[in-house]
């Protein structure tokens, strides 16, 4: 325990709230800036079980912001939450990390979150926030809402049955193109710094049974115009026609299976899903592509160059095809090297 | 009108609803959440509430990014 001595020390945590801290389960849906700032964080708090879970692979571009990321990782091109999972696992050996390489949508959302205490949102997309908004709400699981691009950031606390839930805020989800993203606005590290410090001290208050000291508005920032804003939320602030918390209708896990092809916003890149995951034998593959372009691979993923696109395969079958953000060009790439 | 917004002073053209606000501010509602004196005003409810001289008004932009 001599590791944790100093927020024993803080009245607020005390050795009971370390042993609870030591107890809890929680799921961290994305594992980017946010992601990987608020991992950090938790393993460093000893939180004693944690649940990493990124479908994404470490670029350049990403080194500005994802504090758990090495030059190494990038020229690796590891998996994030692999590469995150290590990390942690360096900084806390006393902890249970687990990565786990795959895409949050609405096939796995339910079983990842499901067990967990608190699950925590360091995605980088709308759809996946309201996917997990609905999961637990469903499972009566709190959750930490936290986005943030250029210098603005935003944090919400959603406890089921108490607080409004995202839906009761943002009924909608914003339709795909209208909001920018880190790859069109850009993104500075003091703003995630300064949500996920938000977020895990909201966690640490929920993990440690103490509701009462929890923020309870809506925290809205901008770094760079020096606006700190709270919008205040009580359970008034509950809207009882919302579809979700409200009529308890979870439309986004009822959607129809997911498009198997999906514009990653932004990034003019492509997520290609197969119907149905079958382990890729990279072996094989790697024999047959290397006639094509130029192949490069690694004990999680396998990396297809050819003149106009380049194409990242995962082992269950995933793949992200870059340069384009046309789907069915995307589609057709897929199908013409890996199947259909 | 005089009202307040995101703590500034503004002045709006009289009698404008929620939604004719965040019409005139060309804010985008589809990524909008409004608070208006205290209250959280709910997407269903923009066009039949009426804003009054010296309101408070948050408006908070929705951000997926991260």
């Amino acid at each position: 325990m001599e590791r944790y001595s100093r927020q024993i020390l803080f009245s607020g945590i005390g050795e009971a709230g370390q042993r609870r801290l030591l107890e809890s389960r929680v799921t961290l849906i994305g594992c980017g800036a946010l992601g990987g700032a608020l991992a950090e964080m938790l393993a460093r708090a000893g939180v004693g079980f944690i649940r990493l879970v990124d479908r994404d692979f470490i670029e350049w571009s990403n080194l500005n912001r994802q504090v758990l990321f090495t030059e190494a990782d990038a020229e690796a091109r590891m998996p994030k939450a692999i590469a995150a999972q290590n990390r942690l696992r360096a900084i806390n050996s006393e902890i249970e990390v687990t990565g786990l390489v795959t895409d949050v949508n609405v096939d796995t959302v339910e079983s990842l979150v499901a067990g967990a205490d608190l699950v925590l949102d360091g995605t980088d997309n709308f759809e996946t926030r309201y996917l997990v908004n609905d999961a637990c709400v469903k499972a009566g699981i709190p959750w930490i809402y936290g986005a943030a691009v250029g210098a603005y950031g935003m944090t919400m606390t959603i406890v089921p049955g108490e607080t409004p839930c995202l839906r009761c805020i943002f009924e909608e989800m914003p339709p795909v193109g209208t909001a920018q993203t880190c790859d069109t606005a850009g993104i500075i590290l003091p703003i995630i710094q300064t949500v996920t410090a938000a977020q895990v001290s909201e966690a640490l208050k929920l993990l440690t049974g103490q509701r009462e000291k929890l923020r309870g508005t809506l925290l809205h920032i901008d770094l760079w115009d020096n606006s700190y804003r709270n919008v205040k939320l009580s359970a008034g602030s509950r809207n009882p026609e919302c579809p979700c918390c409200g009529q308890r209708r979870f439309e986004f896990l009822a959607a129809a299976h997911e498009a198997l092809a999906l514009s990653l916003c932004g990034r003019n890149s492509v997520q290609i899903r197969p119907a149905k995951s079958v382990p890729l034998d990279f072996v094989e593959l790697e024999a047959r592509l290397v006639r094509v372009g130029s192949v490069r691979a690694n004990e999680h993923l396998l990396v297809f160059r050819t003149d106009d696109h380049e194409m990242t395969l995962f082992r269950d079958g995933r793949a992200i095809v870059k340069g384009t953000s046309d789907v069915q060009a995307a589609r057709g790439f897929y199908a013409k090297y890996v199947g259909s | 009108m005089n009202v307040l917004i995101n703590g500034a002073p503004e002045i709006i053209p009289d009698g404008l609803t929620v939604a004719a606000l965040v019409a005139h501010l060309d804010l985008g509602g589809g990524r909008l959440a409004v608070e208006r004196n205290g209250e959280i005003v709910p997407r269903g409810r923009w066009e039949s509430v009426p804003l009054a001289d010296g309101d408070k008004l948050e408006l908070v932009h929705f951000v997926g990014g991260g």
